[in-house]
């Protein structure tokens, strides 16, 4: 096969398809909330930024009562509201382009009015001071009902949106039986795929037991249980996080370098992985738990250094698109590719910055990873210097950079201040940085997460320079984020409206997926999901048949 | 270039960098014996002030440079506030939380665990060298967690 020459689509009618314009405006609106929930979440970050600065900004916020309230909206939002909306509008996009099919309209209505339900319902909870708990809701802390409603209605979001896209699935495969499913529509269901079972965690925890508890309609919890269903399905979190961000990487990054993505079958490989791997690992997040034991993290240690492997895949896969692309710029030699890139094109500009970041947040997620090494940064502020590397910027960043093409795509209008959104991209990036630099020496010297340092009665030495780091850090990310939405504004408002009907930008593969042999398999998801439960069953099923019943002996306690 | 073979190589590298932390994390568990937190016992939180060894807790010699430490964690303190060892001491840390999850870390040393209700945690410790340890609360646990700390003294 002379694969130079050889270009394999990713979509189904790569020449063209016709979004409906009802379809264009409830995806905006998905897209619009996300980042309107970011912007609530930047606002707050920098309230805690400046905390370990000894800085307190948070008493002019309307509303705000302390620092853990502000940290809880900074968590719900970032974190949940924010990604879910933005994955679960441009995931359904994304799906809908491959399989070149129209998704039902007032589905993803419901999914909007689901994902604005659930954001009014945990709002009211923390704004008005009744679900202090931060994102991680931890029980015996009790917050009110209306947080746990809220939460549900987030997550079903989700749900009703891996629907409508399991069902277009369904019904392209029976149009076209035998047929190998588009890339960039196998990668975004396989994304969901492993939401859907990731998420049955936090499902069991809220719904059978905090919902109930917080109604009164039960009086005790077990702490310990209510905490490995938050972890089982609160790593697999980052990867639903993540994911999306691998997405634009894999399938629309070689297209803005110029560049093409190496192979098909690798590709798929890899998101099976993650759908395999994401889920039985949550004890790493439960290193120091007494009540789980030592061999069972073991096992969790060495799946999650598993599913690290896929990462490291995507550096190559990515790495070898952008050098295709940086040479055909006329780059040579064994860097200078990387130079040649096109740092004019904020899509890509964002993206490349993101990935760099990306490179030392997995480097310290490995770390936090390491068994017993944990134990050396467990709950210091290594631990947030480490995710802002990760959801923080590699996906934050890479959203972005996607809002660059898919804001003009779903308005039909010109991207306005393309320089303010490059700005952008280099203040966030550097303010990571220094951020994380500022929060991970403070955690190797002891300074903990998630505490209101400026008051504490203790410090040590080490901590002020950590503090003033993670300040300064933590306002220049602030400014990116405000340049960001500046152009966001800017373009939704008064952008220069286009002619025509624009596309997404699609890369093609150098390699085909193959249409026999073993590659084809990859395509019956049925199969892989019976894996991923086989594999939950042997990493969770041993503490839960010692554990159950549990111990529900811990009344409430709402101590904000 | 090759690019199959070039991939083949980058993989297998990052595989093997993969399995030679991962080994060298079992040995310095199941070869040098750092442990992490695993089963110890339960207790009802309801009861845990009355429940030995949390009716009393505070440090005891248990041996020749061998010292217990109970620690009850709560909103917003630890008891006892502060232990006094002499340097060379081995300290097993049995700690337990009577209302929320709590978090215990002797900062400087990889005594790190969780506090929680109904779980007891227990983790030993050499601390050889002479000085002064934070005992910090390192997981939320209300409007005054900043508030919770205790400390080791190595004398
Ligand atoms: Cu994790
Ligand atoms: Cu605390």
């Amino acid at each position: 096969m002379n694969t130079s020459t050889f270009n394999a689509p990713v979509v189904e009618s790569p020449d063209g398809f016709h979004l409906g314009d009802g379809h264009r405006r409830v995806i905006a609106w998905m897209i619009y909330l996300g980042f309107a929930a970011l912007a609530i979440g930047i606002i707050n970050g920098l309230g805690q930024a400046l905390n370990y600065a000894r800085i307190d900004i948070l008493q002019y916020f309307p509303g705000m009562r302390d620092y853990y309230q502000g940290l809880t909206v900074h968590g719900v939002v970032n974190a949940i509201v924010f990604t879910f909306a933005f994955t679960n509008g441009f995931l359904a996009l994304t799906t809908s382009r491959a399989l070149a099919r129209q998704l039902p309209l007032a589905a993803l209505w419901v999914v909007f009015g689901l994902m604005v339900a659930g954001f009014a319902l945990a709002g009211f909870s923390i704004g008005t001071g009744r679900a202090s708990v931060l994102y991680t809701f931890y029980s015996p802390l009790q917050a009110h009902w209306s947080f746990y409603l809220g939460l549900v209605l987030l997550v079903v979001s989700t749900w009703v949106t891996a629907g409508i896209l399991f069902v277009a699935l369904a019904g392209w495969r029976r149009e076209n039986p035998g047929k190998r499913i588009p890339l960039m529509a196998y990668i975004s269901v396989a994304t969901y795929g492993m939401w859907v079972l990731a998420s049955l965690g936090i499902a069991v925890s809220v719904v059978g037991i905090l919902l109930p508890w917080s109604l009164g309609l039960v009086a005790t919890v077990d702490p310990l249980l209510t905490r490995t269903l938050f972890w089982f399905s609160g790593h697999p979190i980052v990867y639903f996080w993540l994911l999306p961000a691998y997405v634009s990487w894999y399938v629309m990054v070689p297209r803005h370098a110029g560049g093409k993505l190496f192979s098909d079958p690798l590709t798929r490989v890899v998101f099976i992985m993650f759908l395999l791997l994401s889920i039985p690992t949550g004890f790493h997040h439960q290193y120091t738990d007494p009540g789980i034991s030592g061999g069972m993290k073991a096992i969790h240690a060495g799946l999650t250094f598993g599913v690290f492997f896929p990462s490291l895949v995507t550096a190559f896969s990515v790495m070898y698109a952008l050098e295709i692309g940086g040479r055909r710029r006329g780059g040579s030699g064994l860097v200078n590719w990387f130079a040649r890139l096109d740092w004019k094109n904020p899509a890509l500009v964002a993206q490349l910055l993101a990935m760099l970041s990306f490179t030392l947040g997995g480097a310290t997620g490995l770390i936090n990873a390491s068994y017993n090494l944990n134990q050396a940064i467990h709950n210091t502020a290594w631990v947030p210097g480490h995710f802002h590397m990760t959801v923080g910027s590699a996906v934050t960043m890479s959203f972005f950079g996607i809002a660059y093409w898919l804001i003009p795509y779903l308005t039909r209008r010109e991207l306005v201040g393309k320089g303010m959104a490059l700005l952008s991209s280099w203040v966030y990036f550097i303010g990571v940085l220094v951020m994380a630099r500022g929060l991970i020496s403070g955690g190797l010297d002891g300074m903990p997460r998630r505490t209101l340092i400026m008051e504490a009665p203790y410090t040590k030495e080490g901590w002020e320079l950590a503090g003033l780091l993670t300040g300064l850090g933590g306002t220049l990310m602030f400014i990116g984020g405000v340049l960001f939405f500046a152009v966001l504004a800017g373009t939704v408002l008064f952008g220069k409206k286009t002619e025509g009907e624009p596309d997404i930008p699609f890369t093609v593969t150098h390699e085909a997926p193959a249409e026999t042999g073993w590659e084809v398999k990859l395509d019956r998801f049925r199969y892989w999901i019976i894996a991923a439960v086989v594999l939950v069953l042997i990493a969770y099923g041993p503490f839960f048949a010692s554990y159950l019943p549990g111990a529900f002996t811990s009344p409430p306690y709402r101590f904000f | 270039m090759n690019v199959k073979k070039v991939e083949m190589v980058f993989l297998s590298l990052c595989a093997s960098m993969l399995l030679v932390f991962l080994l060298a994390l079992f040995y310095s568990a199941y070869g040098m014996g750092m442990h992490l937190p695993g089963v110890e016992a339960t207790v009802d939180p309801r009861e845990v002030r009355q429940t030995a060894p949390f009716d009393e807790p505070g440090l005891r010699e248990v041996g020749e440079g061998q010292y217990e430490a109970v620690f009850l964690g709560f909103a917003w303190g630890f008891q006892p506030r502060e232990i006094t060892v002499p340097a060379g001491s081995e300290v097993t840390f049995i700690a337990t939380a009577t209302d929320v999850i709590h978090g215990f870390h002797v900062e400087g040393t990889r005594v790190n665990f969780m506090l929680i209700p109904g779980q007891v945690a227990r983790q030993s410790y050499t601390f050889r060298e002479p000085g002064e340890h934070l005992i910090i609360c390192h997981e939320f646990c209300g409007a005054g967690h900043h508030l919770m700390y205790a400390r080791v003294i190595v004398e």
